[in-house]
């Protein structure tokens, strides 16, 4: 590659956020405070699966500083986008509770109040009635019969174009399978991750004299966030201005855009700034996580280390709502083979439904716990046939115009270049012959996986 | 619930707020006297973001009755930034690429400043130790080091690529 002209890469630049971190003068949303500003806080579910019976407001009214309470019949459009916006369907998740809440933590009542503490004294005299209903926090419990339906549609699954998984198909795996030499099987298993940023998930909506309400809001996303608000509320995108781009840690947790619809509703209704920053508690136990995973993979490896087929059944947790990891399905069944040439591969990926908190963007979504199984699968298909882990990964890398099982070709392969490199800074000397090796398009034909 | 007022030097200034019992040096700091560079992140005391100094010594100022520094020294990131320029620490933050999302950076820079007045040539142990209440989530904690011993290095007058 040639760098001739290109004016950054190869350079170090100076951040333009270096001085404001270095002094404490960057602002973060949480630092700003406004005249009249008032303080929301969440009435939460206390059960994991319930019917919300009734919710009383009385005593919560009385607490001194109370402003306004919010329940679902106040929210125009009550029903977070975060999927349509990515031209995935259907929306699941309510921004406050209507008749049923799915996981502990679930928002019901948004309280707004001159102080903080107001705020939360008031939240915990409101007065729910609800009827607990049996719950599930397990994928393969959730896939069985007679197990509690968490979604509105009368599956535990998200359903791709009429199937219950993400499918991919590529060759025949059971004919292959019956040829290979050897069958290598083994499940990975994950937990769920709190991105747990270091500064919590907030914002602050403030309305403006000209009819506008600016939303300083620490998401990473923030289009995406201002035209979810825009719909919830049904007012026109010109009315909000959104203000962002300080973040104090992401990670992926801070595209979920779930706290500025609720802020800019309050903020509009009663015409004063409002703020609504997690607390550390919230941040951990209600915002979303990276989903845990089951990863079922099963080889047929050739006694030469050649991989012949692979079947993949993964399983993600999504938690009670989709959020984004539908979307993540997708782009695991598009990568749970690896980077290998396999010619024939089956993979199902499953998205599930519990009553957990739910799951989202985290890092890599769908692909991390994919390259995790995947790579201490290639450790142990290594270990059967015999041949060094690198051996194994080097004779099944992609090269240039591979096809994949998704049916797309690689482009700009480094594999091989890559673990080369990578021998080279960890001080392993790899053989001679896969010194030699390229990514270079194989030489006996089309691209396709030519075995 | 009776309010009190409560005096403590801040930096270079006498400040006197006046607070409900138990309020915290945390809240008094950014909501009563607009010194948001000290940060919130747990309220427990778990992440090391609120640090300031006390007569010198690093603490959570989230767990800090703000009575309990009456008649004391604070230091906040405001207060240990020079009025033009940067330190010595903070410039070696900058050079360093010791941060990310610069959350944590004013806790950081508040343990430094306390490590290396009491041990002007830190072991990369003590660094470490004196490090070790502060979480970086965007886990830059290498860069944060190298800092720390940059700094350590250049008021020593020594080289900057030695240890």
């Amino acid at each position: 590659m040639t760098t001739t002209g290109l004016h950054v890469v190869g350079r170090s630049v100076e951040r333009s956020d270096r001085l404001g971190h270095v002094t404490g003068r960057t602002r973060y949303t949480a630092d700003r405070t406004f005249p009249g500003m008032l303080h929301l806080k969440m009435v939460r579910s206390p059960a994991h699966h319930a019917r919300v019976r009734g919710i009383d407001l009385a005593e919560a009214e009385r607490v001194p500083g109370f402003v306004r309470a919010f329940t679902a019949a106040d929210v125009p459009h009550n029903r977070y986008t975060i999927l349509s916006l990515i031209g995935v369907e259907p929306e699941d998740e309510l921004v406050l509770a209507e008749e049923r809440v799915r996981f502990q933590g679930e928002a019901i009542v948004a309280i707004v109040a001159e102080t903080e503490a107001a705020a939360l004294e008031a939240v915990s005299k409101v007065r729910l009635d609800l009827e607990e209903l049996p719950a599930v926090f397990d994928v393969e419990e959730a896939l069985r019969p007679g197990a509690p339906i968490v979604t509105d549609w009368g599956t535990n699954t998200f359903m791709y174009e009429g199937h219950p998984c993400r499918r991919v198909r590529l060759g025949d795996v059971e004919a292959a399978f019956a040829s290979a030499d050897h069958i290598v099987e083994a499940v990975y298993r994950s937990s769920p991750i709190e991105h747990a940023p270091t500064e919590t998930t907030g914002c602050i909506a403030v309305p403006e004299p000209d009819g506008r309400v600016s939303v300083y809001t620490n998401t990473q996303a923030l289009y995406f966030s201002l035209d979810n608000t825009a719909i919830i509320l049904q007012v026109p995108g010109n009315r909000l201005h959104f203000i962002g781009g300080t973040v104090g840690g992401g990670f992926g947790g801070k595209v979920d855009v779930i706290v500025e619809p609720i802020a800019t509703l309050a903020a509009m209704r009663t015409g004063r700034p409002v703020r609504f920053v997690y607390s550390r508690a919230e941040e951990m136990l209600v915002s979303s996580t990276r989903s845990a995973w089951r990863i079922a993979i099963k080889d047929g490896v050739m006694a030469d280390g050649r991989i012949v087929a692979r079947q993949v059944t993964s399983y993600a947790d999504s938690g009670a709502y989709s959020r984004q990891t539908p979307y993540a399905l997708t782009k695991h069944a598009a990568n749970a083979a690896g980077p290998y040439t396999i010619p024939n591969v089956a993979i199902d990926a499953y998205c599930v439904y519990t009553n957990r908190q739910p799951t989202s963007a985290m890092r890599g979504f769908g692909v991390t716990m994919a390259s995790f199984a995947v790579e201490v699968q290639m450790d142990r298909v290594a270990e059967r046939v015999g041949l060094d882990p690198w051996t194994v990964r080097f004779i099944n890398a992609y090269h240039e115009g591979d096809l994949r099982p998704h049916r797309k070709r690689a482009e700009d392969v480094t594999l091989i270049e890559t673990m080369q490199a990578a021998a080279t800074l960890v001080g392993h000397e790899l053989p001679a012959e896969l010194r030699a090796m390229t990514s270079a398009p194989r030489p006996d034909g089309d691209g396709g996986p030519a075995r | 619930m009776t309010a009190t007022i409560v005096a403590f030097r801040l930096g270079d200034r006498d400040v006197e707020v006046m607070v409900r019992p138990l309020a915290t040096l945390q809240s008094v700091l950014r909501e009563q006297l607009g010194y948001t560079a000290t940060k919130e992140g747990c309220r427990q005391g778990g992440c090391g973001s609120c640090t300031v100094l006390v007569d010198g010594e690093p603490m959570a100022s989230c767990l800090l009755p703000v009575e309990d520094v009456a008649g004391h020294r604070v230091a906040t990131l405001e207060t240990l930034t020079p009025p033009e320029g940067l330190s010595p620490i903070q410039e070696a933050f900058v050079d360093a690429h010791a941060f990310q999302c610069g959350y944590c950076t004013p806790g950081m820079i508040a343990v430094a400043t306390a490590l290396l007045d009491r041990d002007p040539v830190p072991t990369d142990a003590a660094i470490a130790e004196a490090l070790a209440g502060n979480l970086c989530r965007c886990t830059g904690y290498r860069p944060i080091l190298d800092a720390v011993r940059l700094a350590a290095t250049r008021r020593a007058g020594g080289r900057e690529d030695g240890r």
